[in-house]
């Protein structure tokens, strides 16, 4: 082939490696959409909250939805009469799926707006960037997302699963039903390699057996040569905790690579209803899930919850598990201020140990210990219409323990 | 041996995948030395092209034609990505030649607002492609599965390859095109209208683009960020290969994916990210033009 020329000149290289650190640093842009109108409401009948989730960039994928069910929550409350008497005014930020983003927004949150709750976080990074800021100015945090436990701030409240009530319970259910060599896929970061430390302390202590455990970067695409690792193993479960947009690729791959649902089974603990759909049904059909919620959950509260939302955001809308912890704790977090009296960070605190909700999941309490919720685990296998089908529930709400305290085999994890 | 297998077709498959994204590049930012960092986002419109294709079928045409849609899916992809490549470079990148910061800076806003307009239109989450039916499955070969997609990225990428090389090589245009990247002042005093040029070369490259995001439909997510996963390892690939060389460029490609797949056989996806980033680098210490560096006599 003819070789075409142009010298390339030190700005172009340059350039390049700049062109590349750009590209690099995630396009972290900050565009808040600010719905703040700008003057200042009169603070004689409002309450304002934040809600801080990633409206932009990687993340968007999910938390957008997380948005769209808090402000579906504060605008219930409200027509109900708000809380205290006073209407919930919510000012809605941008995380842009980059953690300082967070922690800057958070800031901005406590001390320029100083909001008396923040509803906000999907990836440990975010929540776990947004902790000191709570902390130093004794803001309140809900964090919606079932996440891998090892924490407890004074500061959050978790309405998602911590790993007791998600992973271990799911492990169990693997192990009794499913088979006994497990092989363990994750992102790159702290969520998957936590929860997989969990996962390996109990195969061991429950008679499981471990034969790969591997990790891809965030957003990474080509699953050809893990895949080929998988085959080489021969696992009889994938326990999958990517997150993100490499689910797609992963599943998309793995059946092109001639493995369906029949040959291995793939629990995933990030993929929902919404990620369903993105991925495409016909190839995850089979598969499974474990949360604490599905859309098809039978309760009356959630037959109305889904009604709800649909009728709010459309009628192609569909809910999921932290979108539902989403919705709930804007209602705790009233309920709770209800019960204070008061709006003050110390006295909701004081006041949230033993709020009970009706939440679309069944019912929640918040331990007043870690400031978890007890929750009801499911797991459920993916149909072709993109919902699940529960084959499992726990019965009860599973007593929240985010340092694994009552399980033996989780001694010296942290 | 199975597993040999399947690792030698997983490198050239991968191979094959970075070398449809990274051919667009090699033409505007390898042969014209202009940056677009949105380039990743004229992927993603062919994305969401073949989205809009699938759509329009189900909705459309009867039901036996359905797998048909990504035979039309494929050229409509070039087309809209040319489309808005022309618009492009007509609006910005031509008055921002000889300025690679600038257009750097430029374009990455161009990119930002591409990825927002597409989530206003389609919204934030992923947009599911069914691959048409006759590229489920795969073929076996001694015990290793080769999957029907990625042989067609391969042909596929085969034939932009070959039509690229025929059209730089054989017809008038293309031979203007390269007369314009290796000598723009003496080509202009000939007679060749380097405007028209560069807003076609452009045009093409960004049309590449819309192709390798029709393709990837097929592997991978379809949202408004699937630009940004590919868009480094495409100007990794082009700067390896060496600037302004296009065989190169296809070097550059199977080298990373061979390397990428073995390395992340011995060890894991996220340490063969680094192996090959860092045998990149060290490379470009002794190579600092790439594998294959273009001669030039240009005095610049």
């Amino acid at each position: 082939m003819t070789v075409l020329g142009k010298f390339w000149s030190k700005q172009t290289i340059i350039a390049a490696i700049s062109a590349a650190t750009l590209a690099l640093s995630g396009c972290a842009a900050s565009n808040a959409l600010n719905e703040e109108d700008g003057a200042a409401a009169d603070s004689s009948d409002t309450v304002k909250v934040g809600v801080l989730h990633s409206l932009s960039g990687t993340m968007a994928i999910s938390e957008v939805s997380l948005r769209d069910a808090e402000l579906m929550a504060i605008e219930e409350i409200n027509e109900a009469g708000g809380v205290l008497g006073k209407q919930i005014e919510p000012i809605v930020e941008d995380g842009a799926s980059d953690w300082p983003t967070f922690a800057e927004k958070a800031k901005k949150l406590l001390q320029k707006d100083e909001v008396a709750a923040v509803f906000g976080g999907w990836t440990s990074a975010s929540r776990k960037a947004m902790l000191p800021v709570f902390e130093q100015n004794n803001g309140l945090l809900w964090y919606p997302v079932q996440y891998e436990g090892m924490e407890s701030s004074p500061n959050i409240f978790y309405t998602g699963a911590t790993t007791n009530q998600q992973i271990v319970p799911s492990v169990t259910w693997l192990l009794e039903n499913k088979g006994k060599s497990f092989f363990l896929i994750g992102s790159d970061y702290v969520f998957p390699r936590t929860a997989n430390k969990e996962i390996k302390a109990q195969l061991e202590a429950e008679g499981g057996t471990l034969v790969g455990e591997e990790y891809t970067p965030l957003g990474h695409t080509d699953y050809g040569t893990l895949i080929s690792k998988i085959k080489a193993e021969k696992p009889e479960v994938i326990y999958n905790t990517l997150n993100g947009d490499s689910n797609v690729a992963f599943f998309k791959q793995l059946k092109d690579a001639g493995i369906t649902a029949d040959d291995v089974t793939v629990l995933s603990v990030s993929i929902a209803e919404e990620e369903i759909r993105g991925i495409g049904t016909d190839i995850l059909t089979g598969h499974y899930a474990a949360w604490n919620y599905f859309q098809t959950t039978d309760t009356p509260e959630n037959e109305k919850f889904v009604a709800a939302y649909k009728e709010a955001y459309g009628d192609d809308r569909v809910t999921g598990d932290s979108i539902e912890a989403a919705y709930m704790a804007v209602y705790l977090w009233a309920a709770a201020a209800e019960k204070a009296g008061s709006f003050d960070v110390d006295a909701v605190k004081e006041a949230a140990g033993g709020i009970e909700f009706n939440a679309p999941g069944g019912k929640v309490t918040i331990d007043g210990d870690n400031q978890h919720t007890y929750k009801t685990v499911r797991v459920g296998e993916i149909q072709a219409d993109g919902q699940f089908k529960e084959v499992w529930n726990s019965g009860e709400p599973v007593k929240p323990d985010p340092y694994l305290e009552t399980y033996p085999w989780a001694e010296g994890l942290n | 041996m199975a597993v040999v297998i399947t690792q030698l077709f997983n490198g050239i498959s991968l191979g094959s995948i970075l070398l449809l994204i990274a051919l667009g590049l090699a033409i505007t930012f390898g042969l014209m030395n202009v940056i677009n960092m949105a380039h990743g986002e004229f992927i993603m419109a062919g994305a969401y092209t073949t989205y809009v294709v699938q759509q329009a079928f189900s909705h459309y045409v009867p039901a036996a034609l359905f797998n048909y849609y990504y035979i039309v899916a494929i050229p409509l992809s070039f087309l809209i990505g040319a489309l808005l490549g022309f618009v492009l470079e007509k609006t910005l990148i031509r008055f921002l030649y000889h300025r690679p910061l600038d257009s750097l800076l430029a374009t990455w806003g161009v990119s930002l607002i591409l990825q927002q307009v597409a989530r206003s239109i389609f919204g934030a989450p992923n947009v599911a492609v069914t691959a048409p039916a006759w590229l489920d499955s795969g073929l076996t070969i001694a015990g290793a599965v080769l999957p029907y997609k990625r042989l067609f990225i391969i042909a596929l990428v085969t034939i932009c390859m070959v039509t690229l090389y025929l059209y730089l090589d054989k017809t008038a245009a293309g031979r203007k095109m390269r007369a314009v990247t290796m000598n723009r002042s003496m080509a202009s005093s000939l007679g060749v209208s380097t405007k028209k040029v560069d807003a076609t070369a452009f045009a093409i490259g960004s049309g590449l683009a819309g192709i390798a995001g029709c393709a990837l439909t097929v592997l991978g997510p379809i949202g408004s960020t699937i630009g940004t996963y590919y868009i480094v390892d495409a100007f990794m690939i082009v700067i390896l290969g060496g600037i302004g060389s296009l065989i190169g460029t296809v070097f550059g490609a199977l080298s990373v994916g061979m390397l990428g797949t073995v390395a992340e056989f011995w060890s894991g996806a996220s340490m063969a990210k680094v192996i090959v980033f860092v045998a990149i680098i060290a490379f470009l210490q002794f190579k600092p033009a790439g594998l294959l560096s273009a001669r030039t006599r240009s005095l610049e």
